[in-house]
């Protein structure tokens, strides 16, 4: 049973015949219909209690509205329908691009806000999926506690990412210093309370509707969430970390989609009938040269390349800094082939570029499984998009699958290959110390820096 | 549609998990509870009584209801033998002993999964799921090697590369399990995939990482392990007994002399009676939403491993807050070790803040430089 979407496509049965590559698939997006399942029950309905219904059981999502603003429509209107949606497609693709550069303006803080936005929308959307695929509007408390966990999960990030990196702002904060002391019992507390709630909650007749609803939160959670918590993290240890891959994973989009559309031939995997091979190997080489670009253009901007900090001499967030080593250029000799090749003996390159190249690597090969993730996820639950919220493009989720692996894979390998521990959370740990403890580091410390010579002995630090 | 067991007869069962005696037939409010009666075709009718022929024997001659009876307190005295005598062996083989039963309950779950689903001929379902198990298992094991045998870790060259890049090691495990799931998504099968992919890493989040926060506590020092687990069986059983008889206990006033332990132990009692039951209360809807009466049939009059062990999860975590919020600091020497990381700055910066602060607390003055 389909779901026929009404987004300014061509009219007749919607899905039913492949579209054709024009019409508004960005690679990243799969909107092909499933033309084959009109007739055939899938096995899958008859397996389990809740899949054994036919697909009329499946509530049949009503055409939705058409999105697109009157302004568009109007301009458009002579187009023929199909190049209408590609351009419709085309301007919002402009207008995310520059929303996209106009907040990283403001700064990290509105990004971070922007994340936290975004995060919230995905969970909503994938929430509603499973509402309508359990028909679970009458479960009682299921929204609220849903929501509730959403928030819970959410304090006990943002308490644990504040309390790292703003240790200095929140030390002189009395109720602060309360709050992050002992965050992890009221985070575990607050829970707790939401998983009473649910038990307390269950209903003899819908007992397994709502367990499966749980499980659908929580494993949602866990997708959008943590990986949103790793996004700012990245963010936190400097733009370029949250910049480069996602302007990589959505260069591979646009760069596979275009490949795909002049050169595409050989298809990649059934679950994703339009990718194709070429499509896949034009937008991994395209990628890492963005990337590489990418890399150097912002490695020489301190607004991009410094941890943000809170200065309490300035009382704000600064992005100011010696910029790591990494940032630095440095002179490389290249391998034999590439001398031959560019003529020259030694190249300048900032470090950080040789680390986009693996970045982009990894958005360009293992990204995409995101994206077949959330197309199999589509496919399982027989929907087209995750949400309607943006002309031409579906939902939030549609936009962000391939992004939740690049943003955890970003976070392992900062922390794997380039960061060391947080300075202000090892001063945070220090603090909490016993004395004597301290007073013992203190000493030891003290050794180990005469030693490199970094203090020197008769000064008074 | 419910399996009725052999031992279904018992009343005087321990607390609100077992009343559930007589057969839930109506649909948990899905319309095709028809198909149910398919769901749980022969599967999950583990009717085979279990229960060793020397105690069939000994108690051939009672009524059948207090032969159970009598097959549960056996059992349950076995059990707590059991545990006395793996406190006895040690912390390492009662690590082992939590993670088998990790494995245990896993296995079990994951069954219930498989039959709820007819899941069996899904390509590579098993073995993605045990390769889940695997990597998660990988990853928490070594991150508490890496935190407690810290400079064992150290001195040997495989182990220290290991753990300094124990998590991308772990991550790339696990993108490769999960790249192995994308593509073993078979087209007909897409909801059925991912509700087992669901219902695994569900399953992954209760039973592993709350049985690793149980090792967690167990290495803070064995009473942490055996004070809570001890409540919340002391809590099994009391709240049996108190639904039996009535009891009243005076109260004891006088001045005592304590260990400021007891005063935590209060602390964990109190959560091991009034919430711990919120897990058993949590398995008991599962199995009544899933139809079943029991997670398996491992333990004569008992049922499944994950049947003692639903109310320690909760247990376990609230343990680990606990300590992490009240009574271990850091650790001292792994701060040293980050801070030798550092850069030249940062280490300066956090050197004189300790020194100022330590000034502050009198701890050391200008003049006691060495």
């Amino acid at each position: 049973m389909l779901e026929l979407r009404h987004r300014g496509v061509s009219p007749g049965p919607g899905g039913a015949v492949a579209p054709p590559p024009p019409e508004g698939v960005a690679a990243g997006g799969d909107h092909e219909a499933e033309s084959t399942s009109d007739k055939e029950t899938d096995i899958d309905d008859r397996y389990g209690d809740l899949d054994s219904r036919t697909d009329s059981d499946i509530p049949e999502i009503p055409p939705s509205s058409d999105r697109t603003p009157e302004i568009l429509k109007k301009a458009l209107s002579g187009l023929s329908s199909r190049w209408k949606n590609w351009w419709i497609r085309g301007i919002l693709t402009l207008t995310m691009i520059s929303l996209f550069f106009l907040i990283i303006y403001m700064g990290s803080f509105m990004l971070m806000l922007l994340v936290l936005g975004i995060q919230v929308k995905c969970f909503h959307e994938i929430i509603t999926i499973g509402y309508r695929v359990y028909r679970s509007y009458e479960l009682p408390w299921f929204r609220t506690l849903s929501w509730y966990f959403l928030l819970c999960v959410n304090y006990f990030f943002y308490g644990e990412t504040v309390a790292d990196y703003f240790a200095t702002f929140v030390q002189r904060e009395e109720q602060l210093q309360f709050l992050i002391r002992y965050h992890r019992f009221i985070s575990f507390a607050l829970y707790l309370a939401g998983f009473c709630m649910f038990v307390l909650s269950l209903v003899k007749k819908h007992y397994r509707l709502q367990f499966y609803m749980f499980a659908w939160t929580h494993v949602t959670l866990l997708i959008t969430v943590t990986q949103s918590h790793l996004v700012i993290q990245n963010l936190f240890e400097g733009m370029i970390w949250f910049l480069v891959p996602i302007s990589s994973v959505i260069c591979n989009d646009i760069t596979a989609y275009l490949f795909g559309f002049f050169f595409g031939r050989t298809p990649l995997i059934k679950l994703s009938p339009k990718k194709t091979w070429e499509g896949f190997i034009g937008g991994f080489f395209s990628t890492v040269v963005f990337g590489f670009i990418a890399a150097y253009v912002l490695s020489k901007y301190q607004y991009f390349v410094c941890p943000v900090e809170y200065r309490s001499d300035v009382n704000s967030f600064v992005t100011e800094c010696e910029p790591s080593e990494l940032f630095q250029l440095q002179s490389y000799s290249l391998p034999p082939f590439l001398k031959a090749v560019l003529r020259r003996e030694r190249v300048s390159l900032y470090p950080f570029q040789i680390h986009s190249i693996a970045l982009s690597t990894f958005a360009s090969l293992i990204g995409p499984f995101g994206g077949f993730f959330a197309s199999g996820f589509k496919r399982a639950f027989k929907i087209k998009d995750f949400a309607n919220t943006i002309p031409g493009h579906g939902g939030i989720m549609d936009r962000f699958d391939c992004q939740y692996l690049m943003a955890t894979f970003v976070h392992v390998y900062i922390t794997s290959f380039i960061r060391g521990p947080n300075p202000s959370k090892v001063l945070q740990q220090l603090l909490v110390l016993q004395p004597e403890q301290q007073l013992n580091i203190y000493k030891t410390l003290k050794m180990h820096l005469i030693e490199k010579g970094i203090l020197q002995p008769t000064l008074k630090v | 549609m419910n399996e009725l067991r052999l031992r279904a007869v018992r009343d005087p069962d321990a607390p609100p998990v077992e009343k559930e005696s007589e057969p839930e037939v109506k649909a948990d409010g899905e319309t095709a509870s028809d198909s149910e009666n398919r769901a749980e075709a022969a599967p999950l009718v583990t009717s085979a009584d279990d229960t060793p022929e020397v105690l069939n024997r000994a108690l051939s001659n009672l009524s059948s209801r207090w032969k159970n009876w009598w097959v549960r307190g056996i059992l349950t005295l076995a059990m707590i033998a059991f545990f006395f005598i793996i406190i006895y062996l040690g912390p390492m083989v009662l690590m082992m002993i939590v993670m088998c039963v990790q494995i245990k309950c896993f296995q079990e779950i994951i069954t219930i999964g498989y039959n709820v689903y007819h899941s069996y001929e899904l390509p590579w379902f098993r073995t993605l799921s045990w390769y889940f198990l695997l990597c998660v298992n990988y990853f928490f094991y070594g991150e508490t090697v890496t935190d407690y045998f810290f400079t064992l870790v150290q001195r040997e060259e495989p182990l220290r590369i290991l753990s300094k890049y124990h998590r991308f090691i772990s991550f790339t495990l696990y993108l490769i399990g999960f790249c192995m799931f994308v593509l073993s998504l078979v087209k007909k099968h897409y909801r059925l995939q991912f509700y087992m992919f669901g219902w695994t890493h569900v399953t992954l989040l209760i039973v592993v990482t709350q049985s690793h926060l149980v090792i967690h506590n167990l290495f803070e020092g064995m009473i942490w392990f055996i004070v809570p687990i001890s409540c919340v069986i002391c809590n099994d059983i009391m709240a049996y007994m108190f639904g039996f008889f009535f009891g009243r206990t005076p109260l004891i006033k006088k001045i005592v002399r304590m260990y400021p332990f007891q005063i935590h132990s209060i602390a964990l009692s109190t959560f091991a009676s009034l919430i711990g039951p919120f897990g058993g209360f949590f398995a008991s809807g599962f199995k009544r939403a899933f139809k079943i009466k029991d997670f398996a049939n491992t333990i004569p009059g008992h049922g499944g491993i994950m049947d003692r062990f639903d109310c320690q999860y909760l247990m376990a975590t609230f343990v680990n807050v606990y300590i992490a919020s009240f009574i271990r600091g850091p650790n001292p020497s792994k701060l040293i070790q980050q801070f030798m990381t550092l850069r030249p700055e940062q280490q300066l910066h956090i050197f004189s803040t300790l020194k100022s602060h330590l000034i502050d607390k009198g701890m050391l003055t200008d003049a006691t430089e060495d």
